[in-house]
């Protein structure tokens, strides 16, 4: 089942390339929106699967007694990091290099603000295992 | 697991057809229709793309758990 996934995606990227290489010539902007649906309809098909990957550690986590807040963030984090990419990736592809890092820029920055009360707690956390 | 292959080679279609009304009424000296033929096109295809990123956001959304 998952070799014909993985074949069925080769073959719609493969023929997602020559088309866009044939309308390139005639229309870029056609090319550049083939592209980008591509690119979504792949994620799409993908993230499916992410979410069932997702409910395990949902599960794991409550059976660990782990705090929901740190995989709640943990989760926000992946998303903003797959979203950013996404962007920057479709973006780059239509030549605009420099926007395409910024996009990335602002992926960091708000990576980072999500992960900063986590890496508080966790300093506060070696903290109390030092002895005073 | 069910990719809609359609879709693409209906924006490829739009878009080779586009073109080749573009051209068409470029050599009738038409070139005001010609353009604007190429942004309606281009409006089609670009919903078809957003409302598919659509789709996109609103499932990374939910499985994330943005709320």
């Amino acid at each position: 089942m998952r070799t014909l996934d993985i074949l069925q995606i080769v073959g719609i990227g493969l023929l997602a390339t020559i088309l866009i290489l044939v309308i390139r010539e005639q229309k870029p902007m056609f090319a550049f929106l083939l592209a980008a649906f591509v690119g979504v309809a792949i994620f799409l098909t993908m993230i499916g699967k992410i979410e069932g990957v997702v409910s395990v550690l949902e599960d794991l986590a409550d059976r660990s007694g782990i705090s929901s807040v740190y995989l709640k963030t943990m989760l926000k984090i992946i998303g903003i990091a797959y979203i950013a990419e996404f962007g920057a990736q479709i973006v780059r592809d239509a030549g605009l290099e420099s926007v395409a890092s910024k996009i990335e820029f602002a992926g960091k920055i708000l990576i980072l603000v999500m992960a900063v009360p986590i890496i508080g707690v966790l300093i506060e956390t070696v903290l109390n295992l030092l002895p005073a | 697991m069910n990719i809609d292959v359609s879709t693409i080679f209906q924006i490829a279609g739009i878009g080779i057809i586009v073109a080749m009304i573009h051209t068409v009424l470029k050599q009738m000296g038409k070139e005001d229709m010609a353009h604007w033929v190429t942004v309606i096109g281009f409006v089609v295809v670009l919903f078809m793309v957003v409302r598919m990123l659509n789709d996109l956001f609103q499932e990374i959304k939910t499985i994330f758990l943005f709320q």
